[in-house]
């Protein structure tokens, strides 16, 4: 069987890239993309933790179903939201969404 | 299988849901152009009978754990419940004569849905539930805070908040995962006490989720613009309800994981009292040079997480931890009341006045003295003076951290208070002593609407009660801090 640790490396990395994804990327939707990504590390997190550790009971599998569902309703709110700033802005670059500031 | 018990658990959420449904029915029924205040005064209505009815019907005799350890059904999930519904009942009569907001049923049953979410966070036993109960809360914000969609602040403050959010609700999961593979079990009894090598880091992970909620210090960047952009019945919500489950959260999730005798309480009562300090530091020395109300109030808004922050660090002391607690508790029943009262007022005058500047407020005094006077009563309360919630909040949770031999953190929060006084201070000034351009103040009258004058009424009587007979209230308040321990 493959070492536990291989998912958890994998799942960390993923993690990383999305963090930086959505702290260098300028764009809003690939901001929300970088969002995914980590839900993602988390969901295999999640499912490697159960598989490994605690196979007899469902309660990681539940988990990982409950955070892609709750995951599916923040992206289509975040979308909604990016069409409705583009509809009055013309831009979703998170920069130029600079109407607040101090 | 199922119980009375259970049913009893979640029975403000079972009718909070009712309540949704029957806005969206009524929705369907009224097309005429009043509907949207009939559905305020529906929505409105509703709350109150929920109120009563869970005040008496939900109250737990014991605490118990329900639905397979997912829900703890005790004082401390009935105290929050109580003030979130309050809440949401007084948001909903800020929102009525709010254009755009409160002739749109959708609001409505977002705000309901947002409560239901905030009532189980209050209660959540189980990480799942848990995350749920968060994201329950949070999406139905992120719409509201984003809800005028032909308003380029609007979209702007739900789309930042979305953004935000959604990062730090993922670190914090992603803490939750690790948590889960360390224990083998999302119960919260279950990891009480936990430690692993990586708790501190795990400690971190989900501090950010919850820092982020409640807007601590170096996740506080959001709620400026957020509070700014959002329609102000909902930054009044958002600011006081959302930031008070995040509070309840803290407490529940961090007593059960490091508890006094585990051997992370000192660092994490010492990570609690820096981030009490740099919230409170920040908040109000921003906060003095804020030329927007809505802004100034976000600021100061940080600063009171800071001060309830205070009481939150006493929990992890053997001693002192149920003072803790209670000082928490009644801190954030008091600041409810204020800050909902501080955002009904900016809500009632921006509405005719078209402004949210504080020069705007220039002769407020004369335009409407009842409006003047609420307005008095929430910021002396925001300040900390006596007769007012806010003081008797404040002392209960310098005294939990003088009891848990925080003492230095006792007296930065003083410290910090004075620095407080001259902004809340500033703005009265101009609303009293300042004169419109032209003086001629009678001509520019501030008609209140009765949703307005309801609730401002109500909330002006609650600060004053808060402050004057605080014995009962601070009774309720730690009676949240029963069975928690």
């Amino acid at each position: 069987m493959i070492p536990i640790s291989w998912y958890l490396i994998l799942a960390a990395a993923l993690f990383s890239i999305g963090l930086f994804g959505v702290l260098a990327r300028k764009n809003a939707v690939a901001i929300l993309l970088g969002v995914e990504l980590m839900l993602n590390a988390v969901n295999i997190n999640l499912v490697t933790f159960w598989r490994y550790n605690a196979p007899e009971t469902v309660t990681g599998q539940v988990f990982a179903i409950i955070v892609f569902a709750v995951a599916a309703a923040e992206v289509a709110v975040g979308l909604a939201l990016i069409i409705s700033i583009y509809r009055n802005r013309n831009t979703i670059v998170a920069d130029d969404l600079d109407m607040m500031k101090w | 299988m199922f119980s009375s018990s259970m049913i009893m658990a979640i029975l403000p959420e079972l009718l909070l849901l009712t309540l949704g449904l029957l806005v969206l029915i009524f929705d369907i029924i009224w097309k005429k152009k009043e509907s949207g205040r009939n559905l305020g005064w529906l929505t409105a209505g509703g709350l109150l009978l929920i109120l009563v009815v869970s005040a008496f019907l939900a109250k737990p005799a014991e605490s118990a754990l329900v639905f397979g350890g997912m829900l703890r059904y005790d004082m401390m999930g009935y105290v929050f419940k109580m003030l979130f519904i309050f809440g949401a009942m007084l948001t909903t009569l800020f929102m009525m004569d709010s254009e755009k907001l409160g002739n749109r049923g959708e609001s409505y049953i977002l705000l309901l849905v947002a409560t239901i979410g905030m009532n189980l966070m209050a209660s959540a036993a189980d990480l799942i539930m848990l995350y749920l109960a968060i994201e329950t809360t949070s999406i139905p914000m992120y719409i509201l805070a984003g809800f005028l969609r032909d308003d380029k602040k609007s979209t702007e403050a739900g789309l930042k908040y979305l953004l935000f959010g959604a990062m730090a609700s993922t670190v914090m999961l992603y803490g939750f995962s690790l948590i889960f593979g360390f224990t083998g079990t999302t119960a919260l009894v279950a990891i009480t006490g936990f430690s692993v090598p990586l708790a501190l880091g795990v400690i971190v992970l989900i501090m950010v989720g919850i820092a982020f909620k409640i807007s601590l210090a170096p996740f506080h960047f959001w709620a400026p613009d957020v509070y700014e952009g959002a329609p102000t019945p909902i930054t009044g919500f958002l600011s006081t309800a959302s930031k008070a489950a995040g509070f309840a959260v803290l407490m529940r999730l961090f007593i059960g994981l490091f508890p006094a005798t585990g051997e992370f309480a000192d660092d994490w009562t010492m990570i609690m009292a820096v981030l009490a300090t740099v919230t409170m530091t920040v908040g109000n020395v921003v906060a003095l040079s804020q030329t927007n109300i809505k802004r100034m109030l976000a600021y100061s808004s940080i600063a009171h997480a800071g001060y309830a922050l205070v009481g939150v660090v006493s929990v992890a002391k053997l001693d002192a931890g149920e003072l803790g607690v209670g000082s928490v508790t009644f801190y954030l029943i008091a600041y409810v009341m204020t800050n909902l009262a501080a955002f009904g007022i900016i809500a009632a005058f921006s509405k005719i006045a078209g402004s949210d500047e504080i020069s705007a407020y220039a002769g407020m005094s004369r335009r409407n003295s009842g409006l003047a006077l609420a307005m008095l009563v929430a910021f002396l309360s925001l300040t900390g003076m006596p007769p007012f919630g806010g003081f008797v909040a404040k002392v209960f949770v310098f005294a939990a951290a003088v009891k848990a031999g925080m003492i230095w953190l006792a007296l930065v929060g003083i410290l910090n208070s004075i620095v407080g006084v001259y902004y809340y201070l500033t703005v009265l000034k101009v609303v009293y002593l300042h004169r419109m351009e032209g003086e001629n103040e009678e001509a520019h009258p501030i008609p209140l609407t009765r949703p307005y004058a309801i609730a401002l009424t109500v909330l002006s009587f609650a600060i004053l009660l808060i402050g004057v007979i605080f014995g009962p209230w601070f009774d309720i308040a730690s009676s949240a801090a029963q069975g928690l321990f």
